[in-house]
């Protein structure tokens, strides 16, 4: 599983924040435009994309755009 | 007076409820029984059913184990139920999901039992003339879709609207048998119908603090008010949507 598709596909769901603003290592919590809506678009991306369930619980809990990619990678298996 | 005075009595009543193996619908099915009612209770989970009827108050209820949304399992039911004073609707699903994300399957999903299946199945009880003269049909709907809505929930307000514009043109399309067709809007419930984790107990926490009253509803305060519309103390009531929310839809 490539992290540079995903850092993509969750860049994707950020109206106004630009690409170059993300990498694996982004505390996504910092960044200006993100809320509680942000949260419920990259669960649903990731449900859509990888057709993997990841839960507000696993986003609250991860601090930066590879945390999650873990947790979803975890729920791959 | 009589100390047996009750205007909101359901004795000798007999009443469906869907959705009675969790949250609203256990609640209407347990508050109805102790107001004197024979419930029919339904649901998809053999086991929380099996809980909610064996909690009933009194003798003479029954249940059985359906998915409404299943030809068959809707077969069984029509053809076990039966003649009704009754009709409580509380089978529901919801689903926090961005308007974008959005498909044709989840669409499908939400609609086939929050809407067809409750209008299928009003169709196919008057059918078979199971729906007494004068009965009353309430259906649970919510302040989501008919005053106002929250993030991700396009598609369950949807649903919640369609609700109330059927149970408008239902209520004046039985107006001459006297069936009574009325809906119950509550804001949100302590119930687990957010069970599947799209939305934190944090971000929950958060919302209650929004209500006017400062929590969420609890189950069987939205019974009461079901219990209301299913007793002859509403019986010139018809076409209604009674709201219940702690205040949320004042702000």
């Amino acid at each position: 599983m490539e992290v540079k598709k995903f850092v993509e596909n969750f860049a994707a769901q950020f109206e106004e924040s630009d690409l170059s603003a993300f990498s694996p290592e982004t505390k996504f919590r910092d960044l200006e435009e993100w809320s509680s809506f942000t949260a419920l678009s990259i669960i649903a991306m990731v449900d859509e994309i990888y057709n993997v369930k990841i839960t507000g619980d696993d986003i609250r809990k991860s601090n930066t755009v590879k945390d999650i990619f873990n947790i979803m990678e975890l729920k791959m298996q | 007076m009589s100390v047996k005075y009750n205007p909101f009595s359901l004795e000798g009543k007999a009443i469906l409820v869907t959705g009675a193996s969790s949250g609203i619908g256990m609640a209407v099915a347990l508050e109805s029984s102790k107001c004197g009612a024979s419930l029919f209770i339904t649901g998809r989970d053999k086991e929380r059913l099996e809980r909610t009827f064996n909690s009933l108050d009194g003798l003479g209820h029954s249940k059985i184990i359906a998915d409404l949304t299943d030809e068959v399992d809707l077969d069984n039911l029509i053809s076990a139920v039966p003649s009704l004073d009754g009709i409580v609707f509380s089978a529901g699903i919801t689903m926090a999901v961005p308007f974008k994300f959005i498909t044709k399957e989840k669409l499908n999903h939400i609609f086939n039992l929050n809407f067809n299946s409750a209008a299928v199945m009003t169709q196919r009880l008057l059918q078979n003339k199971l729906i007494k003269r004068e009965a009353s049909i309430v259906f649970i709907s919510s302040i989501s879709g008919v005053y106002c809505s929250s993030p991700g929930a396009s598609i369950y307000s949807a649903s919640k609207g369609a609700i109330n514009g059927l149970a408008k043109g239902l209520a004046l399309d039985l107006s001459h048998t006297l069936i009574r067709v009325n809906t119950v809007c509550p804001g949100m419930v302590e119930t687990n119908i957010y069970g599947s984790g799209q939305i934190t107990e944090e971000q929950l926490e958060e919302d209650r603090k929004r209500y006017p009253l400062k929590r969420y509803g609890k189950p069987e305060e939205v019974a009461f008010a079901v219990i209301y519309l299913l007793s002859d103390a509403s019986k010139w009531v018809t076409g209604s949507n009674l709201l219940i929310d702690g205040g949320f839809t004042l702000l």
